[in-house]
């Protein structure tokens, strides 16, 4: 056998990775969300906070590994269930699945594929507007230019349907990581009796806290305009 | 022996008179039925009334009779081996269902286990994945030891008669949504992994076996733990993990 092949093309391996780059994409999120939980500091200190995202050698190198760790994520998720389909192409005529598995944890595709979804709207309404264009207003902080991205966000949080599919989106995202969290340290072997309830407790605080924060900063602007 | 208590049933039964015809589910009539038959009995008798009335009985697995061998099947009402947890389809028994109720008795379902006839699938796929590993092959003949003098530590002794269990019977692989094998595999794995004379080759036999489980058209692990719940020895979700742990590890020292 070719060195480490089974390390990257097997089973057990695909779920490995699927593992390191969830956990990878999960620190991913409390970053962001602390980027975001900086908009209550008020707009000069989110537009420092996005400038310092924006110019940051380090977070500009992380962009390239974020996006390959989101990629792999989903290649990975796409492969998995079309061999999962094809292992069993004749469904029962009678099924009971809640007796034995969570909804959360048999549908991670379509969770998957409704937060995928939102990552492409997201992405052509902030990021590629703090990225690639000049449509976002400039900002003048002490004699720093930069953009206003205060503005661009609050204004996306003042239109109520955006609000709603956003706050969708977190919903989706809570029950993808309340599977996800956990299944993670058992597919990559980091899992046992002793720890699983505190891993399963953990990994459900932790989609609470990431479903319930980013929606609610969301809520709290669209009630709350930003003067 | 009949009694007030007697029940009768509709069966909907998959039909399937070989791999190569397509089945569908027929429903059935059965009658006079004791709540303390077993589901199995219950077959038997449907079986005599369709071999009384010159039609052919269902084909369905079964040996022991009492919850040992792993040859009863059966996907009964959306479960692998009926209601009830840590049973075989053997050790269900009527009171489990009421007079009047409809019941839906489907094969275990996966490419990797084609239907013979009726409910009959065959689990050579699960003997394959045995046979490359699920052994010791280093010589404890000639000269053996005491089994006394290796020390093993309680916990993994019980660990490892636990995984021991496994009887084989497929009702992971025909609970998991995905069909996979690795609640099997991950038994038959740590049943050597945890003791000092099936660590010598614990490398090359999770390698071997993960290698054949992948080549027999099994789906992957997605954690649902439909499996665990569904086994009828009681096998742990922990067998997987350290499945994972020792086959990761085996396959970055290649």
């Amino acid at each position: 056998m070719s060195p480490l092949k089974g390390f990257f093309n097997s089973s057990v391996a695909r779920k490995f990775w699927m593992a390191i780059t969830g956990l990878f994409l999960v620190t991913f999120l409390l970053v962001h969300l602390a980027v975001n939980l900086v908009m209550f500091a008020g707009q000069d200190a989110f537009n420092l906070a996005t400038h310092f995202m924006a110019t940051n050698p380090l977070i500009q190198v992380m962009q390239y590994v974020l996006a390959a760790g989101f990629i792999v994520h989903i290649w990975m998720g796409i492969k998995l269930t079309l061999q999962n389909r094809a292992a069993r192409p004749i469904k029962y005529a009678y099924e009971n699945a809640a007796a034995s598995s969570t909804w959360a944890s048999r549908n991670m595709i379509y969770s998957g594929g409704l937060v995928l979804v939102f990552l492409v709207i997201h992405m052509r309404n902030f990021f590629y507007h703090m990225k690639f264009t000049e449509n976002v207003g400039t900002y003048n902080l002490d004699g720093v230019v930069m953009h206003n991205d205060f503005e661009l966000v609050t204004g996306l949080f003042g239109i109520w349907y955006y609000v709603v599919i956003y706050v969708l989106a977190f919903i989706a995202l809570g029950l993808h990581l309340n599977h996800g969290f956990q299944s993670a340290f058992q597919s990559a072997g980091w899992k046992n009796s002793n720890w699983k309830g505190l891993m399963q407790t953990m990994g459900t605080a932790f989609s609470a806290i990431i479903a319930v924060g980013f929606s609610a900063i969301a809520i709290y602007f669209f009630f709350n305009p930003a003067q | 022996m009949s009694s007030n208590n007697d029940m009768n049933l509709l069966l909907k039964i998959w039909r399937q008179p070989d791999a190569q015809t397509k089945g569908e589910l027929v429903d059935y009539n059965v009658t006079g039925i004791s709540p303390d038959s077993s589901f199995l009995e219950m077959l038997d008798v449907l079986n005599e009334q369709l071999v009384t009335k010159g039609e052919d009985p269902v084909v369905f697995d079964h040996d022991c009779r009492e919850g040992i061998c792993g040859m009863c099947s059966l996907f009964i009402n959306g479960e692998a081996h009926g209601p009830g947890k840590s049973i075989t389809t053997c050790q269900l028994h009527m009171r489990s269902f009421k007079d009047g109720d409809t019941i839906y008795i489907e094969p275990f379902r996966a490419t990797a286990m084609p239907v013979i006839k009726d409910l009959v699938v065959d689990r050579t796929s699960m003997e394959k994945i045995q046979q490359a590993g699920g052994y010791v092959s280093i010589n404890t003949s000639g000269n053996t030891q005491d089994a006394n003098a290796l020390p093993i530590p309680k916990a993994d002794a019980d660990a490892a008669f636990d995984a021991a269990t496994c009887i084989g019977c497929g009702a992971c692989i025909a609970t998991c949504k995905n069909a996979s094998a690795m609640l099997f595999l991950s038994a038959k794995v740590s049943q050597f992994a945890l003791l000092p004379q099936g660590k010598v080759e614990g490398a090359e036999r999770v390698k071997n076996m993960v290698r054949v489980m992948d080549e027999e058209g099994f789906g992957n692990c997605t954690n649902t733990g439909a499996c665990e719940v569904e086994c009828p020895k009681g096998i742990s979700l922990d067998n997987i993990a350290r499945m994972n742990r020792e086959y990761l590890s085996a396959s970055l020292a290649d």
